[in-house]
């Protein structure tokens, strides 16, 4: 029974109108390292923030069990202290800082106030020397690569006596040979007793590197298994995608037209890691009249290729773009706009509204043109125009005049939609068009999307949601790493095999 | 039968005054700031009327409204920065350079007050075009390019003067010092008769707030649109009159409309037709209220930005040219904190320090309160300290309301 160093049983977290997590069981043995994998969205994330005492006890249901005793971690101090370590995607080093003074940055060793940094300097070179990093204890976290951040983060862990290390996609950022090294730093660390969760959507990398997976998907814990020389990666992805498709998409039979748009050889590096490409040399077409699904796992690049090829985003840019047959040059998304190429932001709140201003501004703020003659604004005009994508959309407001930031998440993504569909695009993407939206009003998106295509708009649509992405699709395509792993028709397309290419494997 | 006809119109016309109620009140809960000011002026000037009987004389109130005509101009300006997102330190200082321009092409260059005044608008022009390329095309923060600017304006500024400083001709200080002439009869501040230019200029404004009025609700109405019922509609238009005639009566009991308030009338017309109703406008609010979507919008920040600036520099010259019109001389020490007052009207009158929101009509009003802090404190005898530590106070209080009502509203 007690050679489990951690125990979660029957993990249950809501949120508003979600439940995240649903009787969630999760064991981890002493000395192990336990890959946890599952789609986006799949409540990986959250289980971990439970165990971290991020979300603290008393906000979810359930118990934590650490060394036999019950855990009750109200912040993340308690789980520090409690020998757990957590390293987030998103790395949490103070930048302008040297490695020493982050890796004990609210722990420093001080007496009356003032710290020893003779004493700290000596504890980080031998923590450095443990992760595999000959930098000096004084360079600063800018001057540092990614990979070698992720090892300070890893250096900082361990300084806290570290019994189970949790790596959240610590590869997601890296380049191969950073990788490896990072893989083969964990299993010294096994060797040293430190157990280690591995969450990850390389499913090479879990392959190669743990004892033991758990599956988790819709928040639930599907099954965990030994990582034994039978399970083939196609295996544990049935395990990931394996549910049963209930929800209804409309599916409506379009016939593509001609090519609207070409991408030819487009790649992309990363502005804060200049050697890695983010988009490796890709090729694709947008036709007349279709849908064509981007799917892909967080990191694959497809919120990233769309945002550069609308002039938003990236480094070192090649490549050429073509619309209706014509090469364009987009700098600046007004470019991009101009050319009738217009881009649905994911985050709706950071990047596609003005959430003080109203629904009506909003809509027409990309294409006030229209409506502003020598007289200024119309804003009769204005009105007439935002009460027809009201109407259309079913945008649910009392009032023209109601202020954006005081729409539900649907209503807000209409307005984002209206907004786009007002600037007449003749390619229009969508990034998670659907992300945190009810399920009717998730029906009415899928509905203006349709209408959409029928006059003639060639729609590109980024998806997380397996089952949405092969509702609506016409043409799928799967992106892994910067490339495009697979094309496939709507037809033949399932999640199995999406998630096959989607997680690196070959045809 | 004709019971129930009866109680069906009845019914028709009570929903009309819910839906019109409704429209009240959302305008009311849109504008609660500057309605909030507008309160908190009024209340002001009921206090120092009460405690001092000169306080409410056509006199006293000419004078008060000719001493913040300067103040209200350069914060039209400054709302369009702060609105945007940024902050513009240079103002005192471009108004202390500005002035010296203005004042020694006259003095020791001898142009023409015409030219001389041409000169200086395009030396504003300038001194915002360089903030603005540092800002816009350098992403340099506006803190600090400002900050530089008001520093090389008052080198330039002791440049120019030599420490010296220059009067300048009675002609030319008519802008910042004079009224308009009157047209038919001559009148006196003892006599009563109204200042006949002061009138017709009340008239014709009066005129055009109708014409603009009227033509709005047919518009609106050929729309197909919901607009005010009649009796509020009209009620709407006697209180903004009545408002209107007020602010010109004083002045015509007096000696009639001052030329820096009709120049502040004309900019503040301008600018609020510029913030509400122009593409420009439109961008700035939303580049202030999220930069991101604005960019994504297909919005040119970086344009939009330098002509915020440049519109900044216009203003401060314009503000320089009243200022030195009415102090009567250029001196080396012009405009220093001005920026401060400027900025503090802003923010008072509603301006968001976060940007994306904000009024002309707000910024006007927060130069009014203060304005009136200051000239009923010293009819007062206040002291300068007191005085000073009041107006921080009022600054404070005001912000503290401001993000205490924003918290309540979400």
């Amino acid at each position: 029974m007690s050679n489990y160093i951690l125990e979660m049983k029957d993990i249950v977290k809501e949120f508003p109108g979600v439940r995240a997590l649903d009787s969630v069981c999760l064991n981890i043995k002493a000395g192990e390292i336990h890959a946890l994998v599952g789609e986006n969205g799949a409540g990986k994330s959250t289980l971990m923030k439970v165990l971290s005492g991020v979300y603290p006890y008393g906000s979810y249901e359930g118990e934590i069990i650490i060394d036999g005793k019950p855990q009750k971690f109200s912040n993340t101090k308690e789980s520090e202290s409690a020998g757990i370590g957590i390293i987030y995607q998103e790395l949490t080093l103070v930048k302008q800082m040297n490695i020493c003074e982050n890796i004990f940055l609210g722990n420093e060793f001080n007496s009356h106030g003032i710290i020893d940094w003779n004493k700290a300097m000596r504890e980080t070179k031998r923590l450095l020397e443990m992760v595999g990093l000959n930098d000096s204890p004084d360079t600063k976290i800018v001057n540092l690569g990614i990979g070698k951040q992720q090892l300070v983060e890893i250096a900082k862990s361990i300084s806290k006596n570290v019994k189970l290390l949790i790596l959240d996609e610590p590869t997601a950022a890296l380049n191969e040979n950073d990788s490896e090294n990072l893989l083969n730093i964990i299993r010294r660390f096994k060797r040293e007793g430190i157990s280690c969760i591995y969450i990850s959507h390389k499913l090479k990398e879990v392959k190669a590197i743990a004892d033991r997976i758990t599956v988790i998907r819709d928040g639930k814990t599907i099954e965990t298994f030994d990582n034994d020389a039978s399970v083939s990666q196609d295996r544990i992805i049935t395990g990931m995608v394996g549910r049963e498709i209930t929800q209804l998409f409309p599916r409506k039979v379009h016939t593509p037209g001609e090519t609207l748009m070409k991408v030819k050889n487009w790649t992309v590096y990363n502005p804060e890691v200049p050697d890695k490409k983010l988009i490796d040399d890709v090729s694709f077409e947008a036709r007349k009249g279709e849908i064509l699904g981007l799917a892909g796992l967080m990191g694959a690049g497809r919120t990233e290729l769309m945002m550069s090829l609308f002039g938003a985003y990236g480094e070192k840019i090649s490549g050429e773009v073509e619309i209706e047959d014509k090469t364009v040059k987009i700098k600046e998304p007004r470019d991009a706009i101009k050319n009738g190429l217009c881009y649905l932001s994911e985050d709706r709140k950071k990047n596609g509204l003005v959430l003080m201003m109203d629904i009506k501004e909003n809509i027409t703020l990309a294409s006030l043109k229209q409506i502003a003659g020598i007289k200024g604004i119309n804003e009769n005009e204005e009105i007439k125009v935002a009460n027809n994508y009201v109407k259309a959309l079913k945008i649910k407001t009392p009032s023209l005049e109601q202020k954006a930031r005081n729409l539900s998440g649907g209503n807000q993504q209409k307005v984002v939609i209206s907004k786009w569909l007002m600037a007449s695009p003749k390619i229009l993407v969508l990034d998670e068009p659907t992300r945190g939206i009810d399920v009717g009003a998730k029906n009415e998106i899928y509905n203006i999307i349709n209408d959409l295509v029928d006059q003639g708009v060639s729609i590109i649509i980024i998806s997380s949601e397996l089952p949405e992405i092969l509702g609506i699709s016409d043409r799928i395509l799967v992106m892994h790493e910067g490339k495009f792993t697979a094309e496939l028709d709507w037809q033949e397309a399932n999640q199995e095999k999406i998630m096959h290419f989607a997680t690196g494997g070959g045809h | 039968m004709i019971e129930n006809m009866k109680t069906e119109k009845d019914l028709d016309q009570a929903g009309k005054d819910k839906k019109a109620l409704e429209i009240i009140k959302l305008s009311i809960k849109n504008n609660i700031r500057q309605y909030t000011m507008f309160i908190a002026l009024i209340g002001i000037m009921i206090i120092f009327s009460m405690l001092s009987n000169v306080f409410l004389t056509p006199r006293n109130l000419s004078t008060l409204f000719l001493q913040t005509a300067h103040i209200a101009i350069l914060a039209c300006g400054v709302v369009l920065v702060i609105v945007s997102g940024n902050i513009d330190l240079s103002i005192g200082a471009v108004v202390g350079l500005t002035g010296a321009v203005a004042a020694i092409l006259q003095a020791r260059y001898g142009l023409g007050i015409a030219p001389a005044i041409l000169i200086t608008l395009i030396v504003g022009a300038v001194i915002g075009l360089w903030q603005g390329y540092w800002v816009a095309y350098k992403n340099v923060p506006a803190f600090i390019v400002t900050l530089a600017g008001m520093m090389i304006c008052n080198g330039l500024l002791l440049g120019v003067t030599r420490g010296e400083t220059t009067a300048t001709s009675s002609t030319f200080n008519k802008i910042g010092q004079s009224y308009l002439p009157t047209l038919f009869v001559e009148s006196t501040p003892r006599d009563m008769i109204p200042h006949d230019t002061t009138i017709i200029i009340m008239l014709v404004v009066i005129a055009a707030y109708l014409f603009f009025e009227f033509r709005n609700r047919k518009e609106r109405i050929s729309y197909g649109f919901d607009v005010l019922p009649k009796t509020f509609f009209f009620l709407k238009l006697a209180l903004v009159i009545g408002l209107i005639a007020t602010v010109f009566i004083i002045m015509a009991l007096y000696l009639g409309l001052p030329y820096s308030i009709l120049i502040l009338m004309v900019i503040g017309g301008l600018y609020t037709f510029i913030t509400t109703k122009t593409t420009f406008g439109r961008h700035v609010y939303a580049i202030g209220g999220n930069r991101e979507a604005a960019k994504l919008s297909g919005i040119n920040i970086k344009n939009r930005i330098l002509m915020i600036f440049v519109s900044s520099g216009i203003l401060g010259a314009i503000g320089g040219i009243i200022f030195t019109a009415r102090v009567g001389s250029a001196a080396a020490s012009a405009g220093q904190s001005m920026e401060l007052d400027v900025i503090a009207a802003a923010i008072i009158g509603g301006t968001s320090t976060l940007g994306g929101e904000g009024t002309i009509i707000g910024a006007i009003i927060g130069a009014l309160v203060m304005a009136t802090l200051n000239n009923g404190m010293l009819l007062l005898d206040v002291g300068t300290t007191q005085r000073l530590i009041v107006r921080g106070l009022v600054l404070l209080a005001a912000v503290w309301i401001d993000i205490s009502s924003r918290k309540k509203n979400n």
